[in-house]
């Protein structure tokens, strides 16, 4: 069946071209996992909630916290607030994207059908996850690119005594706490309704973000910083912190991310309904 | 196109959802090449019965074969060749209509032109609009689109006219014919008997979860034990004309009155019927100005079948 092969002779009567000729087939893999992965970032950026959450917040707490960080005399070890909290904020601007964005557009794409609809598709359903993961790295590159240069017209300077290790600490971070809060917010989604998982993800987001050790050092919790540093949100806020300011890898951290992302994944896995 | 195995084939499928059971031993086939109905009530078991057909439910007894294919162990395999318009939704809310479109054609290897496309089907003004801000018949009309783009072999429509002006119903019902004689085999849902019977080559009148007949609207609508009789007289049926011609007419009969001067009477679709009404005019003494056998329709099938009026 290609677009050149002749019409069957006898078919139709009349000479009239045939528009809706049958020439069924699925787009090559890539080509539809590029696709969905294109139309799903746009999506999130066009978004004026998320990109709130994306960018917006973030700016706000780098900016307000290097401004602010003297006044509220916090404990910084000897170090310039901006260098501890552009870490945290990069940390910030993956859990927002990874977590909160990724559960409320997978729970509304539940919710409107969407999922259903590519379910008809030729997309299969690994092509879709796939698409999935390729958008929210797509926006996650952006957050940190913008993020980045905020923090650097702030004056952060990160550590230059072992640049491989900074960015190797830096790209395992990122990779493992992706995998961890997307996970999560799978999970969420295909667990809850559509209302629900906004209300929950935006919760959990706001609690971690205070009180989670992501923008600030654990150290910083005193007493209830044993607790902490279990969570998603402190160990990846931790290694970002390790890797960009002590230029080392801080394997205990990346161990709690990537626990969290087996949970996380085995719980999706168990749970998600894709409808 | 190969027509060695019917477009769908069921046979015995039975679908339930805890307790309640939406399909009971339903078994049809839709040949190739035709637009073929599923008509009755809602809740007859009519969505379940194409989610089934498209792989979105597992068939809990019975099986289920779509161009030869199982819908769940095929699945890879058949998707790409059938087109799917969901009953609702379907697309996100901020996305704008031609946007989806294209998005849904850049999954298919040999889709259509999406702009000559949206222009059939009078989406030409609404591209840039958001999903969310489409009026009902937009939504529905775009959602036919989306099926029809990956140039499939077979398409479901799910109530396609749902929510359309009628203007917007004869463009749909014009197109899917247009489809049809281009050889694409058509699978839609209704409760709309004027839409079954303008469009369908073949009906599947179900109710409660299985078919209780089959056959061209021809074939239904021929024959058959009742009708229905319109009466139309000079002046004002006195008091109690309904309940008195019933008296006259027998306990198989319906009478139901319309206005002051026009009754329709639904029963046996013969002479003596016309001649019992006539005389019943003279003893009430009123002139019957139109007294005609109708037609019988789809309503009246399924009225004899079910006791039931399909109508929502």
């Amino acid at each position: 069946m290609s677009a050149d092969s002749p019409a069957p002779l006898g078919a139709a009567p009349d000479t009239a071209p045939r528009a809706f000729a049958p020439d069924p087939g699925g787009a090559p893999l890539g080509r539809m996992v590029r696709a969905q992965a294109r139309m799903e970032s746009r999506l999130m950026l066009r978004n004026g909630e998320q990109l709130l959450l994306a960018v917006v917040i973030p700016v706000i707490v780098l900016v307000g916290g290097v401004a602010g960080a003297d006044r509220i005399g916090i404990d910084l070890q000897g170090h310039r607030p901006v260098d501890i909290l552009t870490p945290g904020v990069l940390a910030l601007a993956v859990m927002s994207t990874a977590f909160t964005s990724v559960a409320i557009a997978t729970g509304f794409e539940r919710r409107y059908g969407v999922i259903k609809l590519l379910g008809s598709s030729p997309l299969p359903r690994h092509g879709l996850l796939l698409g999935k993961v390729l958008a929210l790295l797509n926006v996650v590159a952006l957050q940190l690119v913008v993020l980045a240069g905020v923090g650097l017209g702030l004056g952060w300077d990160p550590s230059g005594a072992a640049p491989a290790s900074s960015v190797l600490g830096a790209v395992l971070a990122i990779a493992l706490g992706t995998a961890a809060f997307a996970a999560l917010g799978l999970f969420v989604a295909g667990a809850l309704r559509a209302e629900a998982t906004l209300a929950l993800a935006n919760l959990v987001y706001l609690l971690l973000m205070a009180g989670g050790g992501v923008v600030l050092p654990t150290s910083t919790y005193g007493a209830a910083s044993s607790v902490i540093q279990w969570l998603p949100s402190a160990a990846l806020g931790e290694a970002m912190r390790t890797a960009l300011v002590d230029a080392t890898i801080d394997g205990r951290s990346l161990l709690v991310l990537a626990a969290w992302a087996v949970l996380g994944t085995v719980l999706t896995a168990r749970t998600f309904r894709w409808e | 196109m190969p027509t060695a195995s019917p477009a769908v084939e069921i046979d015995g499928l039975v679908m339930a959802y805890g307790d309640q059971v939406a399909v009971d031993g339903l078994s049809l086939t839709v040949a190739r090449g035709t637009i073929t109905a599923v008509l009755g009530p809602n809740g007859a078991g009519k969505t379940t019965t194409l989610e089934t057909c498209e792989g979105y439910r597992v068939p809990q007894r019975g099986t289920v074969r779509v161009l030869g294919l199982d819908p769940q162990r095929d699945r890879a395999a058949l998707l790409p060749r059938i087109g799917v318009m969901l009953q609702a939704g379907g697309a996100w809310s901020g996305v704008r209509a031609m946007e989806m479109l294209e998005h849904m054609a850049s999954l298919h290897a040999h889709p259509l032109d999406t702009a000559v496309l949206a222009e059939r089907l009078g989406l030409g003004d609404c591209g840039r609009t958001p999903y969310r801000r489409l009026s009902g018949g937009q939504k529905q009309r775009l959602g036919l689109a989306i099926a029809l783009v990956g140039r499939p072999e077979l398409v479901f429509v799910d109530e396609p006219t749902a929510g359309m002006d009628p203007q917007a119903r004869r463009t749909t019902w014009e197109l899917l014919e247009e489809v049809r004689r281009d050889g694409v085999t058509v699978v839609l849902t209704t409760h709309h008997m004027d839409e079954a019977e303008r469009l369908a080559d073949h009906i599947h009148i179900i109710d409660r979860g299985t078919v209780i007949t089959s056959g061209t609207p021809a074939e239904l609508t021929r024959g058959g034990r009742s009708a229905t009789i319109r009466l139309v007289v000079n002046r004002p049926f006195p008091e109690g004309a309904p309940e008195s011609l019933r008296t006259d007419l027998g306990p198989e009969t319906e009478v139901r009155q319309i206005d002051e001067v026009s009754m329709l009477i639904h029963g046996p679709a013969d002479s003596a019927t016309l001649g019992l009404v006539s005389r019943w005019c003279e003893e009430h003494d009123v002139l019957p100005q139109t007294l005609n056998l109708g037609q019988r329709t789809l309503e009246d099938v399924f009225l004899e079948l079910t006791g039931r009026e399909l109508a929502s």
